[in-house]
């Protein structure tokens, strides 16, 4: 496995993510793929640890994930308190700053 | 023009060294009335006539002792405490007591105690009595400081003072809408004459480095300047405010609005001459410049002409006493003019002006205090039987002003037309023919006022005024009667020493130009008794199409004067600052903060409170950064 | 000298277009619920390319943890807030798609071509992982060794996200709880003022094919009465076609007359017919 080639798919994945955080609406589609961002930085570091040869890197991907895990947590409660308020998960009805 | 130095006054001792208590008294009393207020509301006015006749008695004293003792030291100076130090100035606050001012100190507290004695009857029903007495000392207080000052800066304090006190007093009745704004009137009149009196004493200031009397005329007899003109100058626009000379005069006839002591004090006897009083205090500047004298020669010839002309054709008793004044000061002021053959005269006629002209504005006040304060003339008439010490002693007052001989004004005015011929035809001819006028406009108010048909309107019942009023009538009348005759041999001499002038020869019997004088006044009376006593006098102004009659009830036009020439362009000049202020400035600043506010909104934008737009920005600024560090590194 | 194709180039050839693929659905599926299963699958193919990297207890976490527990609990509140409704995909803000492709492709563009050719040669992690027995080991060592500081600090975060969730998810009562007879009292109250009926709400419809709560009872003359279904389902749109229901029953009526020769349902018709 050429870790160049891995390194590349880590950056394609971690582009469409960010495609998608931008262009999704759903706030729950929006949270995954910042989930998707977070899994290919997790693979950028795998792949780190495979080229360095130390176990260090897949330390901090189960950090990542530990971390993951909390925000997750969080910010689906999040979520589901906007859900209640406003009956809606759409990110573009909670702009109350414009006026 | 030669002059002779005037002797230097001696330091002060004995009882002049006391000489500030004469200011000091009043402005106690005035204080105590001011603070006062309900405490002293019972017997407050007494108080104050008690301070005026105390430093009128501390004045007499002065006099009687400056009388006795040599001519060379009769001239005291009172230094009193330093006031300005500053820099390589120092000035200090000090009296100067000499022939000239013991006199003003005389009339100021003479004619002010006796006007304080008239306004107990006058203002016995008044709730505000003794806030008008704190006034009344108020101004008895600055009239002397302006008088004793032995410097411009003090006298300019006293100045200032006689016109807050005159402010206050023309707008004593202040619930009266026009008195409020003739006080306003007078006030920014005086303005302007203050304008000038402020620069001709920072030019002395620049000049000479002292403003004392003593050291501006050393230096004024001690080397002629361009710059004597300009102090003449802004000395005489300082006179013409005070003085309501032309053209600063509008003001004087709606001071009337104030109560009638105010205009018999103020207005006619005191305040009012103190223009005359500083142009003979400057006789060293006029000294030095012919074209400075020149035009107070001319403003008093137009002033005299104009009151005159006004006084003839009012129907308010007062106004035509305030047109009388101002052309009586007109001719104090030709005489001031004229140079050291005048002063002596201008002050002279000064005097016997402040005892005849406060005679008849009193006497005005009683008979308006009979007619139930009517002022108009109109309405009077066969007053003479009704109010006889009234009548009398105003006849008094009316002789001495036409010039009737043996009366007061006949020595002081006679010897002024004569000055005046001496100065120039012109200015003899138009001072002979101002007294002609003036017999007339005075033979019409007497007319109209005594004589003549009864024309009361209903309800009117005149009666006699109460002691504390006819008492001081009758003091001014007889001062009226006999002050000129008193004075004629003797107050050239006096004045000699104070002013550096020679004593001419003045004779008891009228001379040629005193037999012309007569003559036209003859005329003047003539005329008036015809017109207003053989005739009958209309209740109704008749209407007039004759030029002359109009532009006299307005005021020879002073008022509008005034528009064109000062208020339009100043109005002109405000709106043009404002359209300045609001299209230059304001959309200015306006258009500013709109640039800001446009761009705060293209900002604003940016805060759309849209997740995803910051997501996006975000994501942007990344891929900025990065291809910048990428670019970088390729470098 | 070429290469050997080894398992783990076959492995990622696989799973790498695989995990795109998933990626893309994510982003581009319409309903939320595919877009949660595409990211599973994504995960599940990098699991499967963390095994070929030697990370074995990284790729159990992956699936455990990842595609077990969050995805689940993403589906869990994806249920909740209702699965069936897909999401709009016309864009509302101007420009914004444009925009994100761009920002994407530069970002991958521009991870790609700093990172991706700086790497010569790969140590792999087989020593590493050997040096305490295993790849477990090798992390465990790790973790309760060089890291244990920041270890200690996750149990931190976690007990703070749960607390914390925890106190998102209470639900505040703004208003006291009502009690039966305060309750009574306000229904009599609005019966008074504006005539609401006090009594229980009328049922659902039991209608000819049907017998859902979704079905509104018919009233006598047709309509339906509005109050008979619950207000979620109205909101939702969730109730059947009147329409359609009352033609299913005016059509067994019909069969039945024709059956019977009597006239059935609709009187003024058949009154008119007799006559």
């Amino acid at each position: 496995m050429n870790p160049d080639f891995v390194l590349w798919l880590a950056a394609i994945l971690f582009g469409i993510g960010a495609f998608g955080l931008i262009t999704r609406r759903n706030a729950l589609v929006a949270f995954m793929c910042v989930e998707l961002m977070l899994n290919a930085a997790n693979l950028v570091l795998v792949t780190m640890s495979e080229v360095h040869g130390g176990l260090d890197g897949q330390v901090a991907a189960l950090f990542v994930m530990v971390v993951a895990a909390a925000e997750v947590v969080v910010g689906l409660s999040i979520i589901v308190m906007v859900y209640r308020s406003r009956r809606s998960v759409s990110v573009d009805t909670a702009s109350l700053l414009k006026r | 023009m030669i002059t002779l130095l005037t002797d230097l006054p001696i330091a002060a001792t004995g009882a002049f060294s006391w000489a500030w208590l004469m200011i000091a008294i009043p402005a106690f009393g005035a204080a105590v009335l001011l603070l006062g207020g309900k405490a002293v509301a019972g017997f407050g006015h007494w108080l104050a006539v008690l301070a005026s006749f105390t430093s009128f008695g501390i004045a007499v004293v002065l006099f009687i002792l400056m009388l006795s003792s040599p001519e060379s030291s009769r001239a005291v100076a009172v230094p009193l405490f330093e006031w300005i130090h500053l820099g390589s100035w120092t000035i200090s606050a000090g009296l100067l007591i000499d022939q000239l001012s013991i006199l003003f100190a005389l009339l100021v507290t003479g004619v002010g105690s006796v006007i304080h004695l008239y306004s107990v009857g006058y203002m016995a029903h008044d709730e505000r009595r003794s806030r008008f007495f704190a006034f009344l000392n108020l101004f008895i207080t600055a009239m002397l400081i302006l008088v004793l000052a032995d410097n411009y800066l003090v006298l300019f304090v006293g100045w200032e003072g006689v016109g807050l006190a005159s402010y206050l007093l023309i707008g004593f009745w202040q619930h009266k809408p026009s008195a409020a704004a003739a006080a306003k009137k007078a006030f920014v009149m005086n303005r302007i004459g203050d304008l000038g009196m402020t620069l001709s004493i920072f030019a002395m200031l620049a000049l000479v480095g002292s403003s004392a009397f003593v050291d501006v005329d050393a230096a004024a007899s001690a080397n002629a300047s361009p710059w004597w003109t300009t102090i003449g100058f802004l000395l005489l626009l300082g006179a013409c405010g005070k003085s309501a000379q032309v053209p600063l005069q509008a003001w004087l006839l709606d001071a009337m609005e104030g109560p009638t002591p105010v205009s018999a004090l103020i207005h006619a006897a005191t305040m009012v001459t103190a223009g005359v009083y500083l142009v003979v205090r400057s006789h060293e500047v006029y000294a030095q410049s012919q074209a400075a004298a020149l035009a107070v020669c001319i403003v008093g010839a137009v002033t005299l002409l104009v009151g005159a002309w006004i006084g003839c054709s009012k129907d308010d008793i007062k106004k035509v006493l305030a047109g009388s004044t101002m052309s009586q000061i007109g001719y104090m002021m030709l005489a001031a003019g004229i140079g050291p053959a005048g002063w002596a005269f201008a002050i002279f006629h000064l005097l016997t002006h402040g005892f005849f002209k406060a005679n008849m504005f009193l006497g005005a006040g009683s008979v308006m205090h009979a007619m139930d304060d009517d002022v108009n003339m109109r309405n009077y008439g066969g007053l003479a039987k009704v109010i006889p010490i009234t009548f009398i002693t105003f006849a008094m007052g009316y002789l001495a002003i036409i010039g009737f001989p043996g009366f007061a004004g006949y020595f002081s005015k006679d010897h002024i037309i004569e000055a005046a011929f001496g100065q120039g035809l012109v200015f003899g001819v138009i001072a002979l023919v101002g007294a002609g006028i003036t017999a007339f406009y005075m033979t019409r108010l007497m007319c109209m006022t005594y004589l003549s048909q009864k024309r009361w309107n209903q309800g009117v019942k005149p009666h006699e005024s109460p002691l504390t009023m006819t008492i001081p009538l009758i003091i001014l009348a007889a001062f009226s009667f006999v002050g000129g005759a008193v004075m004629n041999g003797w107050i050239q001499g006096w004045l000699a020493p104070a002013l550096g002038t020679h004593p001419h020869e003045v004779g008891w019997i009228p001379s040629g130009i005193g037999w012309a004088t007569l003559v036209v006044v003859g005329v003047g009376v003539g005329l008036g008794w015809f017109l207003f006593y053989r005739k009958p006098v209309p209740k109704q102004a008749p209407d007039t199409q004759n030029p002359f009659t109009i532009a006299g009830r307005n005021d020879v036009f002073g008022d509008a004067v005034n528009n064109i020439l000062v208020v339009k362009p100043a109005k002109l000049a405000a709106d043009t600052i404002i359209a300045n202020d609001t299209w230059v400035f304001d959309r200015g600043v306006d258009a500013l903060a709109n640039v800001f506010l446009k761009l705060s909104n293209v900002g604003r934008k940016l805060q759309s409170g849209q997740v995803r737009s910051y997501a996006l920005l975000m994501t942007l600024g990344v891929v900025l950064v990065t291809a910048v560090l990428f670019i970088g590194q390729l470098g | 000298m070429i290469p050997l194709a080894l398992e783990t180039d076959i492995l990622f050839a696989i799973c790498g277009p695989l995990a795109v693929a998933g990626a893309l659905g994510l982003v581009l599926f319409r309903k939320a619920v595919y877009s949660a299963l595409s990211l599973a699958f994504t995960m599940l193919n990098l699991a499967a390319l963390y095994v070929g990297m030697d990370a074995p207890m990284l790729a159990a976490a992956q699936i455990i943890v990842y595609t077990g527990a969050i995805m689940m609990l993403f589906l869990f509140v994806l249920m909740l807030v209702g699965v069936d409704r897909s999401d709009s995909l016309v864009e509302t803000l101007k420009g914004q798609r444009i925009w994100a492709v761009i920002g994407a492709v530069g970002i991958s563009g521009l991870l790609i071509a700093g990172t991706g050719q700086m790497v010569t040669r790969a140590l792999g992690v087989r020593s590493a992982n050997g040096e305490f027995g295993s790849n477990v080991q090798g992390l465990a060592a790790l973790i309760f060794g060089k890291y244990v500081f920041p270890f200690e600090l996750t149990s931190a975060l976690l007990i703070t996200a749960a607390v914390g969730a925890m106190i998102l998810a209470q639900n505040v009562r703004l208003t006291p709880k009502l009690s039966q007879r305060e309750m009574s009292v306000q229904r009599m109250k609005a019966y008074a003022d504006s005539g609401t009926h006090p009594g229980a709400l009328p049922s659902s419809g039991v209608v000819a094919l049907h017998n859902s709560i979704a079905v509104p009872a018919l009233l006598p003359d047709g309509s339906i009465a509005p109050d008979s279904v619950s207000e979620t389902l109205h909101t939702r749109g969730a109730i059947l076609d009147t329409a359609e229901l009352s033609q299913a029953t005016a059509k067994n009526f019909g069969l039945i007359a024709a059956a019977t020769g009597t006239e059935l349902g609709n009187d003024t018709n058949s009154g008119g017919e007799i006559e």
